[in-house]
């Protein structure tokens, strides 16, 4: 099973107080901003504050991630100078509506890792989508790079470029969390859900992640510590997903056991997706805890 | 100067003050003598208590210099009788006043002048906040506060260390004969559970109200039997002050997550079981670890056999919803809890020795289970202070934070591991308010630490999941941010004594620099 990335949650880049431990609330991982939740006046000192913290504070092994500003601003190019020498694990570019626009940080990455003895490939890179132009090239984007981990879906951006406004159904993104799924699936990439921006309303909140993981994301962007604990609710397997998902394994090892070529369960019919996604559920069940594999007991 | 039992040093004697105890250990200190007793005094058939105004009862009375006044912090910082009953005794020209209030706060800020004109020389309370307590931080008073429990002023009205002259009460709503209680009126404050002690005590009693009420003014909390003089003013508090509508749920992040390893913490400690009993702080985090701590009731199907301490509206509301039996309020602290004291028979109001008095013949803390408290400071050993800030300023009040400590089975203190760029966790508190050998369990945001005297305990949570760290590391970890503090440097001048419960003292606060 590949690395959890249920919730990122952002910090302000310029906010001490929040970046000294905002691992603590137990997110997949934390996203430092430079760019939107900071102001013009305050971009270097964020930079320089962001750097330092990564240089200098454990994270106890949560995932680091930094949203630089764009290559096309004046801040983007010292952003990276001084954040890929911090090495934090993934730099996170916004409004990418281009596969240049990767391969140009890629480049850069590359150049800044070089000179700084660090190796090669060390600092990933995630890309937000915020357009229509992002979103219709989004599978070329998705596949632009191997430093590419994961693609986002930014929606706030995204809703005005399409001249309309988000509602709690999203029924206006749709289209483009589909799209921005079905690119990264292609490109065996993660792909993870836009915030939701009202952190008092924990009903539309929750109906929000039970679509995103309905739809097939990976995860989702929080932007408070209170958002993190539903959504992991949310991708977290139940009781009753995890008892069948074993029984499914368990029909599977019996068959492989017995050389039979039809497996069947309950009376229904196992096939190869089926035990895919039965040993996605196991896998997600013990990387979250809620299942313990006994001791000499493994599952297939 | 000599070393008491945590090693702090105490002097001998206080001008003003007279010889010292020296805390030897939660337990160890033996009361003896006999339990004080007022003057006795008649009431004639026919006499009439009420007054037509507090400059009446003032005459009446024959105020004296040097005389002990005390009143009670039920209006916290709505309170009008503190500053209405010493300017009037200043314009007497009454001074060397001994000034005992349970607790003063934000609102008191005129007694600096009395202070400084000499009305006032000697106060006794719980706690200081505001520009009061910085002045006599900086050494205003030449004879030093004395800082006491809840508990532990009960305990030494009791005893006759605090022999209060004359006690001015404030009250909600009274009758003309001196029945009274707190949640009827324009200014309710819910529980008199600490006037109630200086109201059987005191040798002359007078009753403040805005509220006079028709004879007899049945259930009352204070009794006739008690009460020497009744005086109506216009207004005894402002009940924004007094009371906040409704005690919120905090939705600080870092408290919350303090309040989820607290739950986390009483849930795998054995002692929640149902027939339980616990007592939180009001503060945000103490607060929502009764709030989890609900669910996991719900949930595991357990009830409380009583909630005891401050009451808030959430604890009416899980009497209400049968999921805990009775409870015991000193002191309310939002207006749902002050109405329903006087609406549910299962909602009991004790007063300040019931609550916590540890010579009496068994205080509520003695039958506490488990009790949620709050730190400014905690050091190595598990001392707590909840009256100087980092600064060594007083800002904050002892309460009933050493007495519940002392009674409880399982004393937890939750606080974030940084404030500000300070960390919580010290070698040396600046000032001990609760001793750490009565303190079983620190929480704070970035792990939890079990004092090492409680080995069952370390045991018990051995193979948990929770985020377990000796207090040390903890230190350790606050300081990989913020760096080790310089200690702050005190002035010479006694500025404060803090009794311990038993009337020892455990600490003395000191002038800042």
């Amino acid at each position: 099973m590949g690395k959890l990335r249920r919730t990122m949650m952002y910090v302000p880049g310029n906010n001490p107080g929040m970046i000294k431990d905002a691992h603590i609330f137990g997110s997949d991982s934390i996203m430092f901003d430079l760019e939107d939740s900071v102001s013009v006046k305050e971009k270097d000192a964020a930079r320089f504050l962001v750097y330092n913290a990564l240089k200098t504070i454990d994270y106890e092994g949560v995932e680091t991630v930094v949203r630089v500003n764009g290559l096309d601003t004046p801040y983007g190019k010292e952003d990276f100078e001084a954040i890929v020498r911090a090495k934090p694990n993934i730099i996170r570019l916004p409004k990418t509506e281009k596969p240049e626009d990767v391969l140009e940080a890629d480049k850069l990455i590359s150049k800044i890792e070089d000179e700084a003895g660090i190796p090669s490939g060390t600092v990933k890179l995630m890309a937000a989508i915020e357009s229509a132009l992002g979103i219709i090239n989004s599978y070329e984007i998705a596949k632009a790079s191997p430093r590419l981990v994961a693609i986002a879906i930014g929606a706030e951006d995204f809703v005005t470029d399409m001249k309309t406004t988000r509602s709690l159904d999203g029924v206006e993104i749709l289209v483009a969390r589909s799209q921005v799924l079905l690119a990264a699936r292609a490109a065996g990439i993660y792909a993870l859900d836009t915030v939701f921006s009202d952190v008092n309303d924990e009903e539309g909140f929750i109906n929000e992640v039970k679509l995103a993981k309905q739809l097939g994301f990976d995860g989702k962007s929080v932007i408070n510590p209170r958002q993190i604990e539903p959504v992991h609710q949310i991708y977290t397997p139940t009781q009753n997903e995890i008892e069948k998902s074993i029984r499914v394994l368990e029909a599977i090892e019996e068959a492989e056991r017995k050389g039979s070529g039809v497996i069947s369960l309950d009376g229904k019919m196992i096939d190869g997706p089926i035990v895919d996604r039965a040993r996605r559920v196991i896998d997600l069940a013990i990387v979250t805890g809620v299942y313990v594999e006994e001791e000499g007991e493994g599952i297939a | 100067m000599l070393k008491n039992a945590l090693g702090r040093e105490i002097p001998e004697k206080i001008d003003g003050i007279g010889e010292l105890k020296l805390y030897q250990g939660p337990f160890e200190y033996e009361p003896s003598g006999r339990r004080f007793g007022r003057k006795i005094s008649k009431v004639l058939p026919g006499q009439s208590k009420l007054l037509n105004s507090l400059e009446n009862v003032i005459n009446e009375i024959g105020m004296k210099d040097g005389m002990t006044i005390s009143f009670h912090h039920h209006f916290r910082d709505g309170d009008y009788i503190v500053n209405m009953v010493i300017d009037m005794l200043a314009k007497r020209g009454i001074k060397d006043l001994r000034l005992a209030s349970s607790s003063l706060s934000n609102i008191h800020e005129p007694l600096i002048e009395h202070i400084k004109n000499g009305v006032i020389t000697r106060i006794e309370t719980s706690g200081l906040r505001g520009p009061l307590a910085d002045e006599i931080s900086n050494g205003l008073m030449d004879i030093p506060v004395i800082i006491r429990s809840h508990g532990g002023r009960a305990r030494a009205i009791e005893a006759g260390e605090l022999a209060i002259d004359v006690a001015f009460l404030g009250v909600p709503s009274s009758d003309a004969y001196g029945n009274a209680n707190g949640y009827e009126g324009k200014s309710i404050c819910g529980s008199l559970g600490y006037a109630k002690v200086d109201a059987q005590f005191a040798d002359t009693v007078v009753l403040i109200t805005d509220n006079l009420v028709d004879y007899p003014n049945v259930p009352a909390s204070i009794h006739q039997t008690d009460v020497d003089y009744v005086v109506q003013v216009d207004a005894i508090g402002n009940p924004k002050g007094i009371v906040s509508g409704a005690t919120r749920y905090t939705r600080n992040p870092r408290e919350l997550l303090i309040a989820k390893y607290g739950a986390q913490v009483i849930e795998t400690s054995g002692y929640f079981i149902d027939g339980f009993s616990m007592q939180s702080g009001s503060g945000g985090a103490s607060l929502a670890v009764a709030r989890f701590l609900k669910d996991k009731m719900i949930e595991k199907n357990i009830k409380a056999q009583f909630i005891l301490g401050g009451i808030t509206g959430q604890y009416v509301e899980m009497l209400k919803e049968n999921l805990v039996e009775k409870l015991y309020d000193t002191q309310s602290f939002d207006l749902i809890a002050a109405r329903s004291i006087g609406e549910n028979a299962s909602h009991y109001e004790i007063d300040a020795s019931f609550y916590a008095n540890p010579h009496n013949k068994g205080c509520a803390v003695n039958q506490l289970d488990i009790v949620i408290l709050s730190a400014l400071e905690v050091d190595t050993q598990f001392n707590v202070n909840v009256i100087t800030g980092s600064d060594g300023v007083i800002r904050g009040a002892s309460g009933g934070h050493c007495d519940t400590a002392a009674g409880a089975k399982l004393t937890m203190v939750v606080a974030p591991l940084i404030r500000g760029r300070i960390p919580t966790i010290l070698d040396r508190v600046n000032t001990v308010i609760t001793p750490g050998n009565t303190i079983d369990v620190l929480v704070t945001d970035r792990g939890i630490a079990i004092n090492p005297l409680r080995k069952d305990l370390l045991d018990r949570f051995k193979n948990t999941k929770l985020p377990l760290f000796s207090i040390e590391e903890l230190k350790e970890k606050a300081e990989q941010l913020t760096g080790k503090p310089e200690p702050i440097e005190f002035g010479e001048k006694i500025v404060g004594l803090v009794e311990y419960r038993d009337g020892t003292i455990i600490d003395v606060i000191r002038q800042v620099k």
